[in-house]
């Protein structure tokens, strides 16, 4: 009976890391599938007409992503500029000021506007948010500004948990000595609980940024996707998730490989935000 | 650790006996189909009709876009191919048979005042030349216009038949489908996009070119001169269950269904 169990539990023990392991093996097998269908192109078109170059006309052999990057990062730009005050501030109040009972019912809510599907938020904004820009602000309210709204909102459960978790993990004796000194509760705020869960709100930001960066339906519903550098935040513009998801039905050849050049550059730019958020500033967080 | 096993014996058991199901079931002839989206709707309205007078045939009707559809039937992964552009001079080996022809109508919102448009004002429009809508008569207000994405059919069509294979332009918006494109002219006023004229409803307006109304009578008449076959492609000449799904397309029936469903016939 006992030397039963015993090969149970290697049993479980075994399937349970090949699991573990097989996540790995999948993160690897997408990174070389990537690699091996977007460099070839590197290679023939040069990496500087890609990623340096103005014009985007697969089919005509220019292969220039440069716009979609500089769109990319104003869109997320602009959903940090939304979501972060918001976001922190959400944090802020959660973890200072809320009771018990609120506390109970508002942290399930923000997770459940982390589930809602981006399908339906792209939604939301082509019915009431690009309208809204459209008639108040001019332009065809497929913009930066409306991009920057939507994906705003959909960071925020990213930011406010990570940050909310941070906020929480200052010990209470700072606090307290902190109105010992005879500070009232804002000035304990800012000047001592902000400050020492710095490095945790700086990553839920980073992290936030890597949402907003990945996104993909809602702000191909949204963005307009036209292939200019947008002049002010009521042009259209498109980003690097978006230009795959637009185009890769139809790609065949060089132009299919272009589509997975792009997600190289997609993959390179959310790795260097992950690492940034986890190497570079939770790891002080734990010393 | 038995019950495991008899866990793992069933699973392959069962796994097994599906195979042997799909074996059996393939009895039936499949013909499959992909290509462009734009004849795809049309052609599944085909195959359901067509399944019921031939029910040992199955019809598989998939997307993918032109390009993709002729590159399925050069390599042989489909029996038939789809296509809403003509074909390129690398492509003529195939097999090509128009089945009927679509309308590319320039559409507006309805409450947009402008009327008709010249040819080369609509490709001055979308060759980023006229962004204003002051320049044809209308309010200072910037023209919204909207694309399709690169690789499309029907951005193909257009580029040959409107631009003259002039560029367009960089900062015009893009949407991935007629339906997408439909949706943002119908709900921005100072927008202008093109879509196939059977997709056209009160939603949006089509406006006339060259003061030609875009309809199935003056497309007949080829008058309207935005026009691109629908093809059907085949590797070689169609036989057995292939050339009785496409006979039953070009039958006199098989036109009805297409023109009802605003296409313009062969016949």
């Amino acid at each position: 009976m006992i030397r039963k169990s015993f090969t149970r539990e290697h049993f479980v023990k075994w399937v349970l890391t090949a699991f573990a392991l097989s996540s790995l093996l999948f993160l690897f097998l997408i990174f070389i599938f990537i690699l091996f269908e977007g460099l070839p192109l590197f290679h023939k078109v040069g990496l500087k007409n890609i990623i340096f170059g103005f014009k985007w006309a697969p089919t005509k052999g220019y292969f220039g992503i440069f716009p979609m990057i500089v769109s990319s990062f104003l869109v997320t730009f602009g959903a940090l500029c939304i979501g972060a005050p918001m976001g922190l501030s959400c944090a802020i109040y959660l973890s200072e000021y809320s009771g018990k009972k609120l506390k109970m019912f508002l942290k399930p809510a923000l997770e459940l506007l982390a589930g809602i599907p981006s399908v339906v938020y792209g939604f939301l904004g082509v019915v009431y948010i690009v309208p809204i820009v459209r008639n108040y602000f001019g332009g065809a309210g497929f913009s930066l500004l409306s991009t920057s709204i939507i994906l705003g909102v959909m960071i925020l459960p990213t930011i406010i948990s990570i940050s909310f978790d941070s906020l929480m993990s200052v010990p209470k004796t700072y606090r307290e000595g902190s109105f010992a000194m005879g500070a009232t509760k804002w000035q304990t705020i800012y000047k001592v609980v902000i400050p020492s869960a710095k490095s945790g709100i700086l990553a839920s930001f980073i992290l936030g940024m890597g949402r907003a960066i990945g996104e993909t339906m809602a702000v191909i519903m949204i963005a307009g996707n036209a292939l200019k550098i947008p002049e002010s935040i009521l042009d259209p513009l498109r980003t690097l998730t978006g230009n795959i998801a637009l185009e890769l039905a139809y790609a065949t050849g060089d132009h299919r490989q272009g589509l997975f050049s792009t997600g190289v550059v997609l993959l390179v730019i959310i790795m260097i935000l992950n690492y940034i958020a986890n190497f570079g500033i939770k790891r002080k967080v734990i010393k | 650790m038995n019950r495991f096993v008899g866990i793992v014996l069933f699973l392959s058991v069962t796994l097994l006996l599906s195979c042997n199901y799909q074996g059996s079931s393939s009895q039936k002839k499949t013909i499959t189909i992909a290509g462009s989206t734009s004849v795809m709707p049309f052609t599944e309205k085909m195959s359901e009709h067509f399944m019921v007078d031939h029910p040992a045939i199955v019809v598989d009707v998939q997307g993918g876009g032109s390009t993709a559809g002729i590159q399925a039937c050069m390599n042989n992964t489909v029996n038939i191919g789809m296509s809403s552009r003509q074909l390129k001079q690398d492509e003529l080996v195939l097999h090509e048979i128009i089945i009927c022809f679509d309308g590319i109508s320039i559409v507006v919102h309805p409450t947009n005042p402008i009327n008709a448009l010249t040819l080369k004002q609509a490709r001055d429009i979308f060759s980023g030349r006229i962004k204003n809508w002051s320049e044809l008569g209308w309010i200072h207000r910037k023209i919204d216009a909207v694309t399709r994405e690169e690789g499309s059919g029907t951005r193909g069509s257009f580029e040959e038949l409107v631009m003259n294979d002039e560029e367009i332009d960089d900062g015009i918006m893009v949407q991935d489908s007629n339906g997408s494109v439909k949706e943002v002219v119908a709900t921005d006023p100072y927008a202008i996009g093109y879509i196939s004229l059977g997709l056209v409803d009160n939603r949006v307006r089509a406006l006339l070119i060259d003061g030609v109304v875009p309809t199935v009578k003056n497309i007949k008449a080829k008058q309207y001169k935005i026009v691109r076959p629908f093809l059907f492609l085949t590797k070689d000449i169609p036989k057995d269950n292939v050339k009785i799904f496409i006979d039953f397309v070009l039958s006199k029936d098989g036109q009805n269904i297409l023109q009802k469903e605003g296409l313009i016939g062969i016949r």
